[in-house]
């Protein structure tokens, strides 16, 4: 196995971005993350890019994305219907085939010219439940009551996960939602869809990230403190919602142990959580301890750009630990109704 | 929105009709006939509704079997005023239920008029639509099961 | 190989077996499963400043800033460079035909057009690309490479914020560009 490290970081995030084109706001974080490591497009092994056309209604979206790297010549690229962190997960596969050495990974979603939680309906199966139109935040409501009702949770142990993702988003100028509640007050909300409040939900943003990947001596001479990708995995658990246990993600607890999430000491842990109900089970299937600070940033519970918001907790994460504020972190990112794909990785610092 | 970005309505639409597979098709057939089936597992179990292939060991499933139009709720949420796209007609819960005769739940609506009216445990029914063409939403939605008071058994 | 809609699904391994319920109707092949969703879209910067622009029979581009080529309609992005380009550049709306076909078949997306016509890549004076157009207002057949055309607006009282404001592009009379001075890919600006 090639050590394999994240370089460089860039992200926006904002409740909205009406007046840029998804390429707009990209390309200035594209030239950001290359400009922080001295690099161009063509110095880029790879390029791999994860979007959803469906989030704002325009066909092959990607495509037209793609102008902002400046593929002329042409380069090397590939492009996942997934959020950004699988685009990381195939841009390291192709790193460790060792024939690149860099690699270029960007990810964006701009949710906003249309209604999430209806167009999430479309990932659910074609058959026996699209039809119906299900709320996304309703889906995940039946997880969260079976949570709720088995006892493995309490509505204050999910009240403190709002309050503090709020507390962390405080400090954190890409989140959107960042005005600080207490546990009370969050616990005074009412139901949005019970059992689920409106603080249980992620604030949704529009925005991206654009991150450069590099392999060992390579990752030393773009920057001063690589963060590297010890471990990554990611698991899948079945598709039909009645056919697995909705209160604890296997796929996630069999990730976190092939990564060797408990191996050492973790000191922060970016976990794609969109619901305060995803964050308790997350934390439970990977094993993390009371010391281990979860969601620094605010997690995605703060800014929730789909298709972005586990690539950016890898760079979250990233930025942390590039800058000392830790050595050793989690990064997750998930996608599915109810946490049903989980990738964990083990990042660490130089 | 800021009134100087320019907006303009699109819709996206794709008319598709899905071929169903015999397993898909006899399920959504017996719903254009008012009944429900499952398809038994290896371990004897039956999934409800039903697949191809069983999703925990990926043996390919055949046997459809027929279960109760009753059942009970495993878990449940609310849905506010239903929203555009949803095939119903005022407030909802949505809920995961396991009919008699089955060992997985299925996703579909409760018609009460309030949360208050919903608990997990609660026994409900299917309200049939009086037109049905082998659709999921031939079942209207589920109602609480005759005059238990929505939590007995 | 097509496959027959019609023909009974194979493939499971395993013979589907139906309760007494159902055994003597007629089993469902095919289910609607319809998709719409509803969209509030938005152009972005550049787009925005070029359908304005349109509303007032003016062809908006965008410049980019390290090789001087312009780009229309606007991206907001030069794929040459992988910068933001900037505007306005206002170009006229007279060019030439760098390529062009006829289309003998009507489509049922565009009720209006009658065939044959005319679609043509147009390439403005001072663009560095091309974009389409229809050529109007004369014979299909007449169309040629280096053809000179100048833009046909709707009415005045007709415009909008839209691409449709041209309704095609007529010959203007001028000379031909020789087609050896097409110069087909990636024009270079002025700063290259």
């Amino acid at each position: 196995m090639r050590d394999i490290a994240i370089c460089s970081f860039a992200q926006r995030q904002q409740a909205a971005i009406p007046d840029e084109s998804e390429v707009e706001f990209m390309v200035p974080l594209m030239v950001q993350a290359k400009d922080a490591v001295g690099l161009t497009q063509q110095d880029m092994g790879f390029t791999c890019s994860g979007s959803s056309d469906f989030l704002a209604g325009q066909a092959f979206s990607f495509v037209s994305t793609i102008d902002g790297t400046g593929p002329v010549p042409p380069i090397s690229e590939s492009h996942v219907e997934q959020d950004g962190a699988w685009a990381l997960y195939e841009a390291w596969v192709k790193l460790q085939c060792g024939d690149v050495d860099t690699a270029f990974v960007y990810s964006y979603g701009k949710s906003s010219p249309g209604s999430l939680r209806d167009v999430l309906a479309t990932q659910m199966d074609p058959y026996y439940v699209a039809p119906l139109w299900p709320d996304a935040f309703a889906v995940e409501g039946l997880a969260a009551r079976l949570l709720l009702e088995s006892g493995t949770v309490s509505e204050r142990r999910l009240a403190e996960i709002a309050s503090r993702s709020r507390a962390h988003a405080a400090s954190n100028p890409h989140a959107v939602r960042r005005a600080e509640k207490s546990v009370d007050e969050i616990l005074a909300e009412e139901y949005l869809a019970d059992p689920l409040r409106p603080s249980d939900i992620p604030a949704s943003a529009d925005g991206g990230c654009a991150m450069v990947l590099a392999a060992g001596d390579r990752a030393r001479e773009l920057c001063d403190r690589p963060v590297w990708i010890r471990a990554i995995d990611h698991r899948i658990d079945a598709h039909t919602l009645g056919v697995r246990d909705l209160t604890a993600a296997m796929s996630a607890r069999i990730a976190g142990e092939k990564a060797g999430v408990g191996a050492d000491t973790v000191d922060f842990a970016e976990l794609h959580a969109p619901f305060t109900t995803s964050e308790a089970v997350l934390i439970e299937a990977l094993g993390l301890d009371d010391g281990v600070v979860v969601n620094p940033s605010g997690g995605a519970l703060a800014a929730h750009t789909m298709m972005a918001a586990g690539l950016i907790r890898f760079g979250e994460a990233f930025e942390r630990i590039a800058r000392g504020d830790g050595d050793r972190a989690v990064a997750h990112a998930t996608a599915g109704p109810c946490l049903q794909q989980n990738l964990v990785a083990v990042l660490e610092g130089e | 929105m800021a009134d100087d970005v320019l907006t303009a309505p699109l819709v996206l639409e794709y008319p598709f009709t899905r071929t169903t597979g015999p397993v898909v098709g006899a399920f959504l057939t017996g719903l254009r006939e008012g009944v429900v089936l499952g398809v038994r597992r290896p371990d004897g179990t039956v999934l409800c509704p039903p697949l191809e292939y069983d999703p925990i060991t990926a043996t390919a499933l055949g046997e459809m079997v027929e279960v109760a139009s009753t059942g009970t709720v495993t878990s449940w949420s609310w849905n506010g005023a239903p929203r555009a796209q949803q095939p119903f007609e005022r407030n909802f819960a949505w809920a995961l239920i396991t009919l008699d005769g089955a060992d997985t739940p299925m996703l579909h609506a409760v018609l009460v008029d309030s949360p208050a009216a919903m608990s997990t445990g609660m026994r409900v029914e299917i309200r049939w639509r009086d037109e049905r063409e082998g659709h999921i939403a031939d079942i209207e939605g589920f109602v609480p099961l005759g005059s238990v008071d929505g939590k007995g058994f | 190989m097509p496959v027959d809609p019609d023909s009974t699904p194979v493939g499971l391994g395993v013979e589907v077996t139906a309760p007494a319920s159902i055994a003597d109707v007629e089993m469902v092949q095919r289910v609607r499963t319809p998709i719409r969703i509803e969209y509030t879209y938005t152009p972005g910067r550049a787009l925005s400043a070029y359908l304005r622009g349109m509303a007032e029979k003016r062809i908006v581009a965008e410049r980019c800033p390290r090789t001087g080529q312009v780009f229309v309609p606007p991206r907001g992005v030069s794929p040459m460079a992988g910068i933001p380009t900037v505007g306005p550049v206002e170009l006229p709306d007279v060019g030439y035909v760098e390529s062009f076909n006829i289309t003998r078949v009507p489509i049922a997306t565009r009720p209006d057009l009658e065939p044959p016509y005319c679609s043509a890549w147009i390439v403005l004076d001072g663009a560095s690309v091309g974009f389409m157009g229809l050529v109007i207002n004369c014979e299909p057949e007449s169309v040629r490479m280096g053809m000179r055309v100048k833009a046909v607006w709707k009415p005045d009282d007709e415009l909008e914020k839209s691409a449709t404001n041209i309704l095609g592009w007529e010959p203007s009379g001028e000379p031909d560009v020789e087609i050896s001075d097409i110069e087909t890919i990636g024009r270079p600006g002025d700063l290259q």
